[in-house]
């Protein structure tokens, strides 16, 4: 038999019961669809995590309390791997004289009651020092950021986000005013330009004091982190070496803090998403199995219908082998028309999502196309087989009596 | 042409053996025109099968054109059905969602011949049985005795050395059944060996020898 032949009546008997085969056309593409979607859903939120990393520059080495790690099995404190010893701002202070370090931003985050002029709002407070504003990219819309001798003195200064201003100051000039945090007063130097979040926090909706002001206000002397800034990429590890050295010395010896790259938290978010990404995709998959399982259900009851049919091609000379292709190339033909509709329908819902959430950017990765297709077909053959062996298999007196 | 030795067929139908056909011994040489007769249950629709290659004797030999058929597999059978045995059936059997002329086309499409070479022998076959105006018909727009005609149209296409006919005027009226038959006969006259399975004296009667079947034994053999 000619191919087109095949491709003719396997079209035909398409064509003859147009339910059945919108319906399972629908059942495919529902499949393919689910794994663009959810596997454009992955990207996307790898890449809106990522992209919020890349905004805070590069060549950063971060500083963090506490170190998991088993040692000895001592005391109970270190089994639980408790922070036995903060960092502390006379750390950062210690940080500064290393080579090669262009910035060193330490961060306290709080949380306080913001007033002014009667009007009161709970603010989340960031207490770091000027070079927090280049570590972060941030840009200032009006006034100056943090003054630059922050770290060791605390002048009652603050930067606040736009929305702080909007709130709390209204239409009047905040620049130059003092604010209420908790039981401190601080002037208002500039607003915060940025948008999007830090460190967990809204950039519009935060107060930035200095960081000896937070660690008082807070009445807490440890650090949330260390944001050190290298002058290039090639001494991180070199300053990562210092930066251990130093600190251990200033813990009786003892490393009790995580120094990691920033590079290497991206690395590894970039990695998490990936596995994502491709769960999510296995997830979907499931209903093309699914599918699958619909169309293999559906050809077998067509096997029983088409029997006497069955058997007359057999009568007039086809070959068991011709038989089993009609049915492979009717299931092919069912799964891959399914899959190129459900590739158009989540690429085209992908583009609406695009437009309605801006925000968010839905990439459906190209492995997913590639992907989707190939196991839609591939369900197809495999599902095909099963009831084409059937039918190749049908004696033809039994077939043609069988039903008329 | 067909020579049938000690031929026997038997069914398991529960625990019981029914003998449907009991070491036959059968001769026809080419360009006969035969009847098979007989009662319900006494072979003569097995021997037709098995005459067609549609089914396996139990024991015994069929040897068609000097080829024992016993020692064929299944893909050699379809080969041999596909290029030296024509079926005509009593309910047509034709495939509903194609036209006519596809419908005898299909024989040739299973043969892989060229779209080319297919549509001569389609326009000659439908014009054998003076279907030609009606080629693009569905079999549901055809009545009972066009569709027997498109049916044998089919069964000729691929110029067979037997025409294998079940009851082939079972399911139509007497009029059309005559000309069914007519056509038939006709083609036997051209030199196609045609063996008929009926119920109908009067048909059995028209045909040059008639054989009778009871209990799966032959219990005459009368050529005329």
């Amino acid at each position: 038999m000619r191919f087109y032949d095949l491709i003719f009546l396997a079209l035909s008997t398409l064509i003859r019961y147009p339910l059945r085969t919108i319906m399972l056309l629908i059942a495919t593409s529902i499949g393919v669809m689910a794994v663009i979607l959810l596997t454009a859903v992955g990207e996307g939120a790898r890449d809106y995590i990522t992209g919020e990393f890349k905004d805070m520059g590069t060549n950063l080495i971060i500083v963090i309390p506490g170190k998991n790690e088993t040692s000895g099995g001592g005391s109970p404190v270190d089994l639980a791997g408790v922070t036995p010893r903060d960092l502390t701002i006379e750390d950062a202070i210690s940080l500064r004289k290393i080579d090669g370090v262009k910035n060193i931003a330490p961060i306290v985050i709080g949380e306080a009651s913001a007033q002014f002029n009667g009007l009161e709002r709970s603010v989340p407070i960031i207490g770091s020092t000027r070079s927090f504003l280049s570590v972060r990219k941030w840009e200032m819309e009006t006034g100056m950021f943090l003054p630059g001798t922050t770290l060791e003195r605390s002048p009652p200064v603050c930067a606040i986000g736009k929305e702080v201003e909007k709130e709390l100051f209204g239409p009047s000039n905040a620049i130059g005013q003092w604010l209420r945090l908790g039981d401190r007063r601080c002037r208002v130097t500039g607003i915060i330009g940025t948008e999007g979040r830090a460190v967990g926090i809204d950039v519009q909706k935060t107060v930035v004091i200095p960081v000896s002001l937070g660690t008082a206000l807070f009445n807490r002397p440890s650090l949330f982190r260390i944001i050190a800034e290298a002058e290039n990429r090639l001494i991180s590890d070199q300053i990562i070496q210092d930066i251990k050295t130093i600190l251990k010395k200033r813990h009786q010896g003892k490393e009790d803090f995580t120094v990691i790259r920033q590079d290497a938290v991206m690395a590894s978010f970039d990695n998490i998403f990936n596995v994502l990404t491709m769960a999510l995709g296995s997830i979907a998959s499931i209903s093309l199995f699914v599918a699958g399982i619909l169309i293999m259900n559906v050809m077998l009851v067509a096997v029983s219908q088409r029997q006497s049919e069955i058997g007359l091609l057999k009568a007039i000379g086809a070959k068991n082998k011709q038989i089993s292709q009609l049915f492979v190339v009717e299931a092919i033909l069912l799964s891959g028309s399914g899959a190129i509709l459900g590739l158009i329908l989540g690429h085209s819902i992908t583009q609406v999502l695009k437009i309605s959430f801006p925000t968010f950017n839905f990439l459906p990765p190209l492995w997913a196309s590639y992907v989707s297709l190939i196991v839609a077909l591939m369900s197809g053959v495999i599902f095909g087989l099963l009831p084409a062996r059937r039918a190749s298999k049908l004696d033809p007196v039994i077939a043609l009596t069988g039903n008329k | 042409m067909i020579r049938i030795e000690k031929l026997s067929r038997q069914f398991e139908v529960g625990n019981q053996i029914v003998r449907a056909l009991d070491h036959v011994d059968l001769e026809i040489t080419e360009g006969e025109y035969v009847s098979i007769m007989g009662v319900s249950g006494s072979g003569k629709s097995t021997l037709l099968n098995i005459l067609g290659l549609l089914d396996t004797p139990t024991s015994g030999n069929y040897i068609l054109s000097g080829i024992n058929t016993s020692e064929m597999n299944d893909d050699e059978m379809a080969h041999i059905r596909s290029t030296k045995i024509g079926f005509v059936f009593q309910s047509f059997h034709l495939i509903p969602r194609l036209t006519a002329a596809e419908n005898i086309e299909m024989p040739m499409v299973l043969a892989g011949i060229k779209p080319k070479d297919r549509k001569e022998k389609v326009d000659l076959a439908l014009s054998r049985v003076s279907l030609t105006d009606r080629s693009d018909h569905k079999p549901e727009q055809l009545s009972g005795g066009q569709r027997q005609r498109v049916a044998i149209a089919r069964s000729i296409v691929m110029e067979p050395d037997v025409l294998l006919a079940d009851e082939p005027t079972g399911n139509l009226d007497s009029t059309s059944g005559i000309e069914i038959v007519r056509l038939i006969e006709d083609l036997n006259k051209g030199g196609l060996t045609l063996i008929v399975v009926t119920h109908d004296r009067s048909m059995g009667n028209r045909s040059d020898r008639l054989i009778r079947l009871l209990d799966g034994k032959i219990i005459n053999d009368d050529a005329k």
